[in-house]
């Protein structure tokens, strides 16, 4: 091979080599294009935040349930305190949840949430939720985690959500992260 | 192949050192080529004992579901990573491409020695997998080849997880550098008049392949990679816990998972279109669009990922777009399908084996591509999804398609590669014990599917039972074929009958003809001038 020859294999293999790299880079930003994605879509049922309820009330009513659940290292009580409610579509409503910690420690939590159906997500808009920031709870400690929401009127137009008559809004409260260990631990305690 | 004219100018290795530190693509191709027997022994093994525990209802092999899993896993890793790639892309197309363009050798030689010797060590480490710890007191993984979080981070907390991670890792990086060895040498060393428009198609194949490898290959290596890091260094990319999701692993994993399977058949698309040609005497029908429908293929297989995930709550209007790009695939692989009809059309056909293999690639992955169209809807998937339904369609095309195309390819080119005719008619009994036996095999699965029996589990219901003994013994039938395609090749090498440069008559028309066989070690001393 001449030289020339090694030098055109050489640009060609590390043109394509530098396209690898980009790729494993594309794979990465996925992670936060993904997220980005899922709330600006209400992609998998990720709901909306909303600054202030300015929209018009419907007449008509819409059935919002309530679910909560905690991951198996989580040591709270975490229950709604309405099984449901019926709202009017647009209307601001207040629900309330109710956590208690069952350790002798305190526990800092942080809950995800979704609505399901799914694609309600995107018009389900939260105007304060306990679930925009950590909770944490002292030893033994009750408290009271209200969401203020309301569902968008276009809910009723749009063609694929419009046969919706029931939204159920679901959160799980997980330990965070940090504190696994030594909630774990804990757990191992309550039970003995 | 040893002693050879050229010995006295060129530097001619010899012993293990010939092996080991080989930079010859033809020696290469054919260390590809063994390991690819050794995967498919080792995965086809374990294929039986899936079938003998399916054979019938309660558990008869197995000690737990967990085993089973961990047999069905290793056998779709091996199949793909371990066998079809290392056939059909590294050994066919390490051996074919040079000789093919009229190239001396790979543009990087040494590179092509290390893309080879990452993958005994990747299988290695795969097979050690099966024996440490996975989940909690039992050994190895059982989480499906698709590895999905949280199965595969806190479901199996053990290091078996971690050792399959880094075996893909070290077969991803193989087929990476391999594909880049490939994409230089088919655009830089072409014989000189040779045009991108008159490359073989097998060359094509094989360019496209590499390309999508290029492209899809990274992103499974970043997705195993947060799992990795998932799983030892405490991130949460899949971990809702600490703010990510795991359906985000689903999408990155089929955004590489759904371009493998155009991996995995795009080169048998290239040789099945040599060999039909050959065998019927004509050119191929419709060369330029048979190329470009590859191409097509591998672009449009990079947009209907989701297909692969319509249960995971995705909108209605997302399952539609993923739905019609999905049925867009059937239009270039229409094309090809009918091209290589069109080139059958009025030749003068001749039923060697390579041709037999390559009308029984047609019709089964015709079979195999109608299911896919089936499987496409999201409302019949729903029905359907992770059913044996979709077990049948994928080895249609896969065990059936590329497997095919693969013998297709070894009866084809064997006496090129080894200089020795093979005996005609264990080559047809081998042909039709593996037809008849996966046909038994994967047929009545589409049966079980539509009932509702659903793939990865390792007993099942009574009402069952029929259609998976009937499945069980056709893949004995397939094993027992194995044996059959061991002892032609046994009996090839035993009988040394020696083969002409160019067996198949004029119908073969390819560069590879015209060298001897099995080539002078190193081929195109003078580059030949191509005129076409």
């Amino acid at each position: 091979m001449a030289g020339s020859g090694e030098k055109k294999n050489n640009v060609v293999a590390l043109s394509v080599a530098g396209f690898v790299v980009a790729m494993v880079g594309m794979a990465y930003a996925a992670v936060p294009l993904y997220k980005i994605f899922c709330q600006v879509t209400g992609y998998g049922g990720t709901t909306q935040v909303a600054k202030k309820n300015e929209g018009v009330v419907l007449g008509k009513t819409i059935v919002i349930r309530f679910d909560a659940n905690v991951s198996k290292d989580m040591p709270w009580k975490f229950r709604p305190v309405q099984e449901k409610m019926v709202v009017k579509i647009g209307e601001n409503r207040l629900a309330h949840y109710k956590a208690v910690n069952l350790t002798d420690k305190e526990v800092t939590g942080t809950a995800t949430f979704n609505v399901t159906p799914l694609v309600a997500g995107s018009y389900f808009n939260k105007i304060a939720c306990f679930c925009f920031t950590k909770q944490t709870l002292k030893p033994g400690e009750t408290a009271d985690m209200p969401v203020s929401f309301y569902v968008d009127p276009e809910i009723a137009t749009d063609p694929e959500t419009s046969m919706i008559r029931e939204i159920t809004l679901s959160y799980t409260f997980f330990p965070v992260k940090e504190d696994v260990q030594t909630v774990a631990g804990t757990i191992d305690k309550v039970q003995r | 192949m040893s002693a050879n004219a050229h010995a006295v100018d060129h530097h001619t290795p010899t012993g293990w050192k010939r092996w080991l530190m080989s930079t010859n693509h033809k020696d290469i191709g054919t260390l590809y080529l063994i390991f690819a027997l050794v995967g498919g022994i080792i995965g086809g093994v374990m294929s039986m004992m899936i079938r003998y525990e399916l054979l019938e209802p309660t558990m008869n092999y197995f000690p737990s579901g967990h085993e089973f899993n961990v047999a069905v896993t290793a056998h779709g890793l091996i199949m793909i990573f371990f066998m079809i790639m290392p056939a059909l892309f590294g050994g066919f197309g390490n051996w074919m491409v040079p000789l093919m363009i009229g190239a001396p050798d790979m543009a990087f030689p040494r590179m092509n020695n290390i893309s080879f010797w990452l993958l005994p060590a990747a299988l290695t480490l795969l097979v050690l997998s099966m024996f440490v710890e996975g989940p909690a007191g039992q050994n190895g993984v059982g989480g499906g080849w698709t590895m999905y979080a949280p199965l595969s981070t806190s479901g199996q907390p053990g290091p078996a997880m971690d050792f399959a991670i880094l075996s893909l890792h070290l077969a991803g990086a193989s087929s990476i550098l391999g594909s880049i060895n490939f994409i230089t040498t088919i655009f830089n060393m072409r014989a000189p008049g040779m045009t991108m428009h008159k490359m073989p198609l097998f060359v094509w194949s094989i360019l496209i392949t590499a390309f999508l490898l290029v492209l899809a290959l990274p992103v499974l290596a970043g997705a195993i990679t947060m799992l990795l890091t998932d799983r030892n260094f405490g991130t949460s990319f899949f971990d809702p816990a600490g703010g990510g999701d795991p359906v985000l692993f689903q999408h990155l994993f089929w955004f590489f998972g759904h371009p493998e399977v155009y991996i995995i058949i795009l080169p048998a698309f290239g040789l099945i279109s040599h060999i039909v040609s050959t065998f019927s005497r004509k050119p191929v029908f419709g060369y330029l669009g048979m190329a470009y429908a590859m191409a097509a293929i591998g672009a449009v297989g990079f947009v209907v990922w989701a297909h692969h995930m319509y249960t995971s709550g995705i909108s209605v209007n997302t399952q539609a777009y993923f739905l019609g790009a999905t049925l867009v695939i059937a239009v270039p692989t229409g094309v090809k399908v009918f091209s290589w009809i069109a080139t059958m059309w009025g030749g003068s056909i001749r039923f060697t084996v390579p041709m037999v293999w390559a009308i029984g690639f047609i019709f089964l992955f015709t079979v195999g591509g109608v299911t896919g169209v089936v499987l496409a809807n999201p409302g019949i998937d729903r029905a359907m999804h992770d059913t044996y339904y979709v077990v049948a369609h994928f080895h249609y095309v896969l065990s059936m398609g590329a497997v095919f195309g693969l013998f297709a390819g070894w009866y084809y080119w064997f006496p090129k590669m080894s200089g020795y005719m093979y005996n005609e008619t264990i080559g047809h009994i081998h042909f039709w014990v593996t037809f008849i036996g996966v046909n038994l095999a994967f047929f009545p699965q589409h049966f079980l599917g539509i009932a509702g029996m659903p793939r990865r589990i390792a007993d099942y219901p009574d009402s069952y039972a029929a259609w998976n003994y009937v499945s069980s013994i056709g893949a004995f039938m397939g094993g027992f074929a194995v044996l059959i395609f061991i002892f032609g090749v046994i009996l090839a090498f035993m009988k040394k009958e020696k083969a002409a440069a160019n067996p198949w008559g004029e119908g073969a028309t390819t560069l590879e003809w015209s060298v001897s066989s099995p080539p002078a070690f190193h081929s195109y001393d003078n580059l030949p001038r191509f005129k076409g």
